[in-house]
């Protein structure tokens, strides 16, 4: 096998959060009929976990207000994971009565950007985590957590690795299977990356790791494959590279599902997901939403109507 | 491990302005470059002395090699796809030249006329001269990692011609991602081929980002030991073989990566981004580099 000569994972799974984190931070509002149909053709892509929506206060994001119409519409694909994100005890069980059968908690390893997101203290935060933990161990509900800000934060700027080694513990003791390291505005580069995860491993089996990269400034590929090379086997992305960044106006998020699946491919790394269906799902929701796609292998294969 | 410094071959004024469709005035190519003087970047491609007939976008090049400043410390390489060329461009006052090969048959038809084999030929009339003249020569090697026509290209036909362009006495060896779709498996096979033939001293990548691939495959050539790297301010220059795609890898996205890894370059990045603004700008357009996107906030 050509990825284990090289000492690269043989399988690679990815966590599809375009319907969620990308159209999270799209201006636009995504009617709930387009939402349900990008993620059904997502299901039919062979990825193995779609992060669908967000029980939160439709208050705070407005884009997300559809969250149970969203849940109950979607098909279910024998397979595929449908977790979504629940900040608290009311959204898991706001998310469990809609169906929800995995979800997500996101915490930060910066303290400012914990106060300036979710109003309270890391501390506080895992706190509320804890709550949402119990309930889901006690109805065999898998529990995701997110360590956002893992390799810069927009207010206090660098964060040392001990930190994010430190909230990513105390995620994975609580319960979280898997931890996703967010380079939330993608300052990371191959050096940080490297260092943030040999403090993170120190912590939490290799296993249970995914990375989280946003291509704010280029960076993505080459930060995911320095974590590749270092063992980790879970990256999420974003179809069509959806959702902006907030924090740097005109700046792009999310890293394209289809320029990881590109990389991974020419890696000989098996994933189980079609990249072609992929960029059709990816050139579905960019006409919907009346922009251009963000994937770079998007652009390149459908000016010349060919794929590699 | 890392090279501890990396030598960044700034392309924009030509391959970057050659593959824009909007003509540059002379001016602003020359202000374009003397900016990039000021940058700490060490080596700037110019122009080319190609027939204005194929590439009008450089029909200035004499204009351009005399009307710039040439700062003490930089290397301004020209293009010379011939023995007329070159002359010409000594008569202008270049000091370095670079010759464009290729792994592909199909695309040196295509781009130049003739069969690898007869290039090379051309080439050596330029070699010749050139060492009477004392004047270095990098050579280039294009669809390293693929080709339009051809498709796959083998390791080893890049070890071949790479191999026959560093005998004929080029100095340095740029392997070209020509239509940016390798990545890092099959960069490292293509550079694994090539390093058995050039000491890898010698060799420099010049990837393009069409596929969002280069500063991925760049990282792998650094962790084998490559320390030059190809790129383009702005990442102007798009592709020729994608309409609408992306081209050549932006200097200041490269450049925020190697400060990232601790890895010296001597290029201000506040400065590169600067005249990636004054150049885009003057094309009228965005600019390609991620990094500029962010800091500049629109």
């Amino acid at each position: 096998q050509e990825s284990q000569a090289s000492g690269l994972p043989e399988y690679i799974k990815i966590v599809e959060v375009g319907p969620r984190d990308g159209l999270q931070n799209e201006k636009v509002i995504v009617p709930t009929d387009i939402k349900i149909e990008l993620i059904n053709r997502l299901s039919r892509t062979g990825l193995p976990a779609i992060e669908v929506t967000s029980f939160v206060s439709s208050k705070w994001v407005p884009q997300m207000a559809d969250h149970k119409e969203v849940m109950r519409g979607i098909e279910r694909h024998p397979g595929v994971q449908y977790p979504v994100l629940t900040p608290n005890l009311q959204g898991f069980h706001s998310a469990i009565a809609a169906g929800a059968t995995e979800v997500s908690v996101f915490g930060a390893a910066s303290e400012s950007f914990s106060k300036m997101n979710i109003n309270c203290s890391i501390e506080e935060s895992i706190e509320k985590f804890e709550e949402v933990a119990k309930s889901a161990r006690n109805m065999n509900i898998p529990v995701r957590g997110y360590v956002s800000c893992a390799l810069g934060c927009p207010y206090e700027g660098n964060i040392i690795p001990a930190k994010v080694a430190e909230v990513s513990k105390r995620l994975y003791s609580m319960g979280c299977y898997e931890i996703s390291l967010g380079d939330t505005i993608g300052v990371g580069t191959p050096g940080s990356m490297k260092r943030m995860l040999e403090a993170v491993m120190k912590e939490i089996p290799l296993s249970a790791l995914a990375v989280h990269c946003h291509d704010t400034y280029g960076q993505a590929l080459a930060n995911i494959l320095t974590a590749i090379q270092m063992g980790v086997t879970v990256v999420d992305s974003s179809v069509a590279g959806l959702g902006g960044c907030p924090y740097a106006k005109g700046a792009t998020g999310n890293v394209a599902t289809e320029d990881v699946l590109y990389m991974l491919n020419g890696l000989g790394i098996n994933t189980g997901v079609n990249l072609y269906r992929v960029m059709e799902a990816g050139n579905f929701i960019c006409t919907a939403l009346n922009k251009k796609t963000n994937s770079k292998v998007a652009q390149a294969s459908f000016s010349t109507g060919t794929t590699n | 491990a890392f090279p501890k410094r990396v030598k960044v071959v700034e392309v924009g004024p030509r391959d970057g302005l050659q593959n824009e469709k909007n003509v540059v005035p002379t001016p602003v190519k020359i202000n374009l470059i003397n900016m990039l003087s000021e940058t700490g970047l060490q080596v700037i491609e110019a122009t080319s002395f190609v027939s204005p007939k194929w590439v009008p976008q450089m029909a200035d090049h004499t204009e351009v090699m005399q009307g710039i400043n040439k700062l003490p410390g930089i290397s301004y390489p020209v293009l010379t796809p011939n023995l007329r060329g070159f002359q010409a461009a000594v008569a202008a006052g270049a000091k370095e030249v670079s010759i464009f090969g290729a792994a592909s048959e199909l695309f040196t038809k295509k781009n130049i006329n003739c069969s690898i084999e007869e290039s090379l030929e051309r080439f050596d009339e330029v070699m010749t001269a050139a060492r009477a003249a004392s004047i270095p020569v990098r050579g280039y090697v294009s669809c390293v990692l693929g080709c339009p026509y051809e498709g796959k290209i083998s390791a080893a036909k890049v070890a071949e011609v790479s191999k026959k362009m560093y005998s004929m006495g080029c100095y340095e060896i740029s392997l070209g991602d020509t239509i940016g779709i390798g990545t890092p498996g099959s960069m490292k096979e293509m550079l694994t081929a090539v390093m058995k033939e050039v000491p890898v001293g010698a060799l420099a990548v010049h990837c393009h980002d069409t596929y969002g691939q280069a500063l991925a495959n760049i990282l792998v050539a650094l962790q084998m030991g490559v320390s030059v790297v190809d790129a383009s301010v702005a990442g102007l220059g798009g592709c020729p073989y994608a309409r609408g795609a992306s081209g050549n890898v932006a200097t200041e996205d490269l450049v925020y990566m190697l400060n990232g890894l601790g890895i010296h370059t001597g290029v201000d990045l506040q400065k590169l981004m600067d005249t990636g603004t004054f150049i885009c700008n003057a094309l009228n357009r965005r600019s390609n580099s991620k990094v500029s996107q962010a800091c500049c906030r629109l």
